[in-house]
Parts: C-alpha cells; sequence; structure tokens
C-alpha cells in the first residue's frame, strides 16, 4: 500500500523499535516461567478432558495433585507422564482420578524413567497438535469448497448464555451477513482458575467457552457455510486466567478468531501481570499452530481513557501486541490488532479525527486484518442519533480499509440486540459498502492538511511514551497506570499464585514443539 | 403548558396524539398473502395498543419467520399530569466525575471500599460487576473513579477476614455479595457478617452494604446493614450511595471532614 499520511518510515521503524526493547524483557520472564494454566493446556493437548462431579476439570485435579506433592518447577510433565507408566494407568484420565483421590505419589524422575517419561508425554503432546494441524487443513478445505468472503468482513455477536440458544441466533445472523460470529463469555469467565466442561444452557450476559460448546457451534456454522456457499468464521474469547487452555481448545475445535490481547486481563480484570504474560505467550504460540487470528483489545482503554487524548496508548499497545505477537510465531496476517470509534461526537472535526487514527493505524500495520469497533461510549439512547453515529464508523472503515467491522448497534447499552436491531444494523452496512465502498481509494488526506498532521501527532506521542516504557520496564508502566488509566502493580492481581519459576530441566513437551515451528 | 392538566402526544399539531412504535412479530413476509396478513398483524396489535387510525408505513421480512414494522397512529389514550408520582430515590445518580468530586471535597482523601463474597459463595459475577474496571451495563466499575480505592477479595472470604481486612485498609465501606440462596445462606451469612463489624467495631464500624439477586431491598435494617442493592445495580448507583452516605457535601451531617456517620445512610 502507498502511503496517504507521509509517515517517516525511520520513525515507523523507531517505533518498532521501542517495542521490541520495551517488550523483549517480558518476553524473557515467560521464557524462563511457567504457569498452572500453561500446565493444564499441556495436559489438554495430550487428551485429557472431563471433570469430576462437582464440575472441576481433571486437567485441574492432576495440576494440582502433581504441584502439591513435587512441584511445577520442572512442569506438569515428567512426574505425570512418570506416575502414568510406573502405574501402569491405561490414560490420564484414571491417573488423575487417583490423584485427585491422593492415591499416587509422584516423584521426579530420572535418568532412564525421566526419558521413558519424555518420550511418552511427547507422543501424547503431538497427538493433540496433530489434531490441530488437521483442523487448520480442514479450515483451509472448508474454505476452498464455500468461499472466503470479501474484507472487510462482518462481525456480530451473539450471547444468550444458552448455547442451544445461540445455534440458531448465529445462523440466523450468517443468513442476514454476518461472516464473522463472536459467541461472547459469561461475564466472569475471564476470573475462572479453570475451564468449565460440556454443553452449557446457563451464563450471565453470555455463554461459557467451553470444548463441547466450542464444537456445537463450529458444526452448526459448517452447516451454515455450506448452505451460504461462505466460509463463516467463529470468534470466542481466550482472555483470562485460562488462556493457554482455552487457545488449545480453541485449536482442537477450529475456532478461527480468538480475542487475545497482551494487557487487557490485566488492566480490566485485574489479573497479575506476570500471570498474563506467560499465559499469553503460550496461548499465543497455540493459535499461531492453529491459524487463529487473534483479535487485540485496544478499543477497551477507549472505553475508560478518552479516545482523542489516550489515541496513542491505543498505537503503543497495538505495537506491544505486534511485538509478543510476532515473538510468539504469529503471521502479520494473524494479527487482528483492534482499535474504535470512540471519539465524543460533540468534539469539532471529531469524524476527521477519527479517519486520522484508523488511517495512521492501516499504515502502520499493512498486513495486519485490522479490527474496528463500533461507538460504544456515546451511544446515549437515542438510537435515531446513534444510527447516524454508526453510520459515519462504517464510513471510516470502508473509507481506511479496515479489515474486520463489529457492527454498532443503535441500542448499544440499552439491551442485548433485538433482531431487528440486528436486521437495521446489517442495513446500515451494507448501504455505506454498497455506496462508498470504494471511497477509500479516492480519499488522499491533504499531505499537511489536518488528517495528516493529527496522524503523525499520534505516532509522535506514541514514540515517546514507547521511550519512557523501555527506560521505566513495561511491567512498572503498567503499575502506574499507562494504559486504561488503572494501576496493575506486578506483584498484584488475581492468580499470582499460579505462576511457577522454571527449574533447570523443565520439561514441556508442547513448547518444545511450538518453539520449534515458530 | 399546565403541568396539572391534561395532554396528548403532539407529533405536529397540539392535541393530534401522533405517535410512532416499531416492533418486530414472528409472521413471514414472502409472498402477497403473507404480506397482507403481517400489515393486518402489525395493524391489529396497533389497535390493541390504543393507535386509532394506525399506518404501517414499513414493513421488512427478516429470514423466513419475522417481520419488522414501523407504525404511526394517533393514540386515543390521555395523560393525565396531576396523576403522576415520582418515585423518589432517597440519593442522586451522579456522574463519575461529581462522584470524586465530593470524595475529594469531604474526605480529603481516597475513599476506601473493601469487597467480598462471603462464606462458601464462589459467585463473584455481581462483585467484579460493580468493582471491576470493566463493570456492568455500560458502566466503569468502582475501580475506575479515582478518588476510590478499592480492595477486592474475591470469593469464598471469611468473616473474621473481612473484618480484619477492613480494618487495616481503614475501609469506609464494605461492600458483599451473595448470590447463592441455598437455607437462606444469603441472609445467615450477612447476619453473621453485621455481627461481626459490630462487635469489632462498634459504632465506628464502616458502612456496610449488601447485593444479590434474592435480597429484599427493605430488609437493611433487619439484617444490620446500611444498604441492599438489588438485580440490575449498576456501579453508578453504588458510587453514588457511597458518596450520599459518606461524602455528603459540607454543610450537611456529617459531611465536614472524616467518615461520616454510618447511620445517615441507612433506608
Amino acid at each position: 500500500m502507498t502511503g496517504k499520511l507521509n509517515l517517516d518510515p525511520a520513525l515507523v521503524a523507531r517505533a518498532r523499535e521501542l517495542a521490541r526493547l520495551a517488550g523483549q524483557p517480558v518476553t524473557d520472564l515467560a521464557r524462563t516461567h511457567t504457569t498452572v494454566s500453561v500446565e493444564r493446556a499441556v495436559l489438554r493437548l495430550a487428551g485429557l478432558d472431563g471433570a469430576d462431579e462437582d464440575g472441576m476439570p481433571w486437567v485441574n485435579r492432576l495440576t494440582d495433585a502433581v504441584r502439591e506433592s513435587v512441584g511445577l518447577e520442572h512442569g506438569v510433565a515428567l512426574p505425570a507422564w512418570d506416575a502414568l507408566l510406573t502405574g501402569g494407568y491405561p490414560d490420564l484420565r484414571t491417573l488423575a482420578v487417583d490423584a485427585g483421590s491422593g492415591l499416587v505419589k509422584f516423584r521426579l524422575p530420572m535418568g532412564a524413567d525421566a526419558d521413558a517419561a519424555r518420550e511418552s508425554a511427547a507422543r501424547s503432546v503431538r497427538k493433540g497438535l496433530d489434531r490441530i494441524d488437521a483442523q487448520r487443513a480442514e479450515r483451509d478445505r472448508m474454505v476452498a469448497a464455500t468461499s472466503d468472503p470479501p474484507m472487510p468482513w462482518i462481525y456480530l455477536i451473539v450471547a444468550t448464555g444458552d448455547i442451544y440458544e445461540d445455534i440458531p441466533q448465529a445462523q440466523a445472523a450468517a443468513r442476514e451477513g454476518a461472516d464473522v460470529i463472536a459467541v461472547i463469555r459469561s461475564t466472569g469467565q475471564s476470573l475462572l482458575d479453570y475451564v468449565p466442561e460440556g454443553a452449557t444452557r446457563e451464563g450471565y450476559a453470555g455463554t461459557y467457552a467451553t470444548r463441547e460448546n466450542f464444537r456445537l457451534m463450529r458444526g452448526a456454522l459448517d452447516d451454515v457455510s455450506r448452505e451460504l456457499g461462505r466460509y463463516v468464521r467463529l470468534t470466542n474469547y481466550a482472555s483470562g486466567l485460562c488462556m493457554p487452555e482455552i487457545a488449545a481448545l480453541a485449536g482442537l475445535e477450529r475456532l478461527d478468531m480468538m480475542l487475545n490481547d497482551c494487557m487487557y486481563g490485566i488492566i480490566f480484570r485485574d489479573i497479575n501481570p506476570v500471570r498474563t504474560f506467560i499465559d499469553q505467550r503460550f496461548s499465543r504460540q497455540v493459535h499461531a499452530r492453529a491459524g487463529i487470528v487473534i483479535n487485540t483489545g485496544e478499543d477497551n482503554y477507549l472505553t475508560t481513557a478518552d479516545a482523542v487524548d489516550a489515541a496513542h496508548t491505543v498505537v503503543v499497545s497495538q505495537l506491544l501486541n505486534e511485538y509478543f505477537g510476532r515473538e510468539a510465531g504469529l503471521a502479520d496476517g494473524q494479527l487482528g490488532l483492534g482499535h474504535a470509534f470512540e471519539i465524543n461526537p460533540d468534539v469539532p472535526d471529531s469524524f476527521l479525527l477519527e479517519l486520522a487514527h484508523a488511517q495512521l493505524i492501516r499504515e502502520l500495520f499493512p498486513d495486519a486484518p485490522l479490527k474496528y469497533m463500533p461507538p460504544t461510549k456515546h451511544m446515549t439512547g437515542n438510537v435515531f442519533a446513534g444510527y447516524l453515529l454508526d453510520a459515519f464508523f462504517n464510513l471510516a472503515g470502508v473509507m481506511t480499509d479496515q479489515s474486520i467491522l463489529l457492527i454498532g448497534m443503535m441500542t448499544e447499552g440499552i439491551h442485548t440486540p433485538f433482531l431487528s436491531d440486528r436486521d437495521l444494523a446489517l442495513e446500515n452496512v451494507r448501504y455505506v459498502r454498497r455506496a462508498a465502498g470504494r471511497l477509500g481509494e479516492s480519499f488522499r488526506p491533504e499531505p499537511d492538511g489536518f488528517v495528516a498532521q493529527r496522524a503523525r501527532q499520534v505516532l509522535g506521542e506514541a514514540i515517546d511514551l514507547l521511550g519512557r516504557i523501555g527506560s521505566q520496564g513495561l511491567l512498572t508502566a503498567i503499575g502506574e497506570g499507562t494504559f486504561g488509566v488503572t494501576r496493575r502493580p506486578a506483584d498484584g492481581g488475581r492468580g499470582l499464585d499460579g505462576v511457577v519459576k522454571q527449574a533447570g530441566g523443565y520439561y514441556n513437551p508442547a513448547t518444545e514443539m511450538l518453539e520449534v515451528t515458530s | 403548558m399546565s403541568l396539572t392538566g391534561i395532554v396528548r402526544p403532539y407529533g405536529d399539531t397540539t392535541g393530534d396524539g401522533r405517535v410512532q412504535v416499531s416492533f418486530t412479530l414472528p409472521v413471514p413476509f414472502g409472498d402477497e398473502a403473507e404480506r397482507a396478513r403481517a400489515e393486518g398483524a402489525a395493524l391489529q396489535l396497533a389497535g390493541k395498543m390504543g393507535l386509532d387510525p394506525a399506518m404501517v408505513v414499513h414493513a421488512k421480512g427478516m429470514g423466513p419467520d419475522f417481520t419488522f414494522f414501523i407504525v404511526y397512529g394517533r393514540v386515543s389514550h390521555l395523560v393525565d399530569l396531576s396523576a403522576i408520582t415520582v418515585a423518589e430515590r432517597e440519593f442522586p445518580v451522579l456522574p463519575a466525575a461529581e462522584v470524586n468530586l465530593r470524595v475529594r471535597s469531604a474526605l480529603g482523601r481516597k475513599l476506601v471500599v473493601v469487597g467480598a463474597c462471603i462464606g462458601t459463595d464462589a459467585h463473584t459475577v455481581g462483585i467484579d460487576a460493580i468493582l471491576n474496571v470493566k463493570g456492568h451495563a455500560g458502566e466503569k466499575g468502582l475501580e475506575y473513579y479515582r478518588e476510590i480505592r478499592v480492595v477486592n477479595m474475591g470469593a469464598q472470604v471469611g468473616v473474621a477476614d473481612l473484618v480484619a481486612r477492613a480494618m487495616a485498609e481503614h475501609a469506609d465501606a464494605v461492600l458483599v455479595s451473595q448470590v447463592v440462596t441455598q437455607r437462606d445462606a444469603h441472609l445467615t451469612n450477612t447476619r453473621e457478617m453485621s455481627a461481626a463489624f459490630h462487635s469489632a467495631f462498634g459504632l465506628d464500624r464502616p458502612l456496610l452494604v449488601v447485593g444479590g439477586p434474592r435480597f429484599d431491598p427493605g430488609a437493611a435494617h433487619d439484617l444490620g446493614v446500611d444498604k441492599i442493592f438489588g438485580r440490575g445495580t449498576t456501579p453508578g448507583e453504588v458510587a453514588s450511595y457511597l458518596v450520599h452516605a459518606l461524602a455528603a457535601p459540607s454543610g450537611r451531617p456529617g459531611g465536614s471532614g472524616g467518615m461520616a456517620s454510618p447511620r445517615e445512610g441507612a433506608a
């Protein structure tokens, strides 16, 4: 793409280099630590499913038992597979049941025993990765057999709390034109330190992310994709305390996109920063393998901070998400960096400012499938004004060549969308695409006009902030409230007790295979 | 216009009674017969809503089974302004900036809130919706308020731990969420909690606020707490209540520096 904003390539390179410098220490931290969820994800890849009668997954029971007995400093794999082999267990499930009852004495195997445990663990985990590879190939096959919709993809949300209600709603939305269906999770799932099991019919303002729910919805969307001759993608949310496990389940059940932000859980859910960065890296390695497009959550910053004042924090976060994503093996085409149309419509030139921000991001990340989020903060209940604002959002989206448009509802903040709200929203975006879909090719901001100057100003502010973050350290910056105006110290928040420093001889078969390919 | 008289909706002429409504009916809008039938269905509903005459100005099929309508019409109803009673809330709901301002000017420091789910209740949905920045119903949680310091202890917190933490943090208010109601656990837990605070702090106890979907909002006094919030409460309401109870503007009782008497907030 030829630039429209006259961005200085040296400055853009400088911004990326500063993001790398800021992120590198955190990556080093992630490489030398593990978490309970990373270890549970290893067990999930090895095929351990199901839960005890209280609904606690066997991966949690087994990981907890290993941790109590020998710790997780060497990973769960060595002690677990050693017990599996020496105890003569037929499978991990049987081992987990006994371990949950305190009947298994774990040890850290040495020498030939350790080799045997490593070999057996690697064989089991390999099967999980083989399934992920097969699902990726199946996606390619389905896209070829149906068709890949042109961008921008229309992204719609379903959230009834009941997977069996979600399915017909998602199919209806696809028939109405949705290219991507996102199933919003139950409020608070990100704070659960386990992944619920099975098909679920009750949730709070959303539906639980479970492997079975993933499978049911993907199957239903495959049916409707064949019916429409267009591949309908499925999105869910990896954020929270179980990022690694949910990423594994998403890969195993062929989800197509996953919300996965490097800082969302820290800022908005008070999850411990160290826990988040470790979990994030592993989850992204799995997404990379699965061919899943991540969606980052920068739009959230603008719901707390002012969208003009904090525009540069969005760019900084995107650069960090890009650095962490590439480091974990994601291709640029898998980086669905997020941003949002959240400037107060009372601000003069607000649409020009939105264009400047959206075009800046388009040019900074030319190969990323950018995800553009509609207005929420300034949707007032005046549904008529809201419909107009959504049309301007759609217009900014097509003018600046955004890749994924989350469709705004005029009843945003009032209720979960009515059938008619969704239909009207789609009518809105269809009109804008039909009327102005090619406006981008004629949109040439004056080289030193308001839009171009504003874009360069935001880039400059982002570089300044990245420089400050680099000198004080990313964890300190987060602790001081740099993002989303919320302070999150590195030793605070949920889930820190699930972080373990790796000892010499730490073994994680999944990481070994994922690092090789990334 | 009189505030005690009789009025009708205003379209473009006084007294014309004209309104606009939109709705969806689960009826198909396919062939001509179906379309006529769908419009008839919309007109029937409009008539029962009191629109007479009514006109379907827009009808659109949505999928095979639904039709969306926009209807204009004249309502026959009269609005009697003298018969309106406005339910008075004991406190005004304030924007976040105003909450922060009042805390700053009345307390001269941050207002400290300690929150928890007590007993065996693991449902942190309610307390997190009120406390987390993420918030609820389009409103940011209390963490978002610059002048409120939030300590969220999470789920399954023992009453003794809650009292100790409230003391250590010099809590102005304690927020407790209770979702599980098996064998009235929410009531038992709340009474145990309030008794513990009364005995540990005496009259200087923090404000005690309880929330959950199954509480009777009028039972605060009976349970020994200052305020009960029910289903659908937003963070803004809670923040506004805290300010009302703890940081009243100077000139009002309890607003002159330091902590206001918790009693002031009792419903």
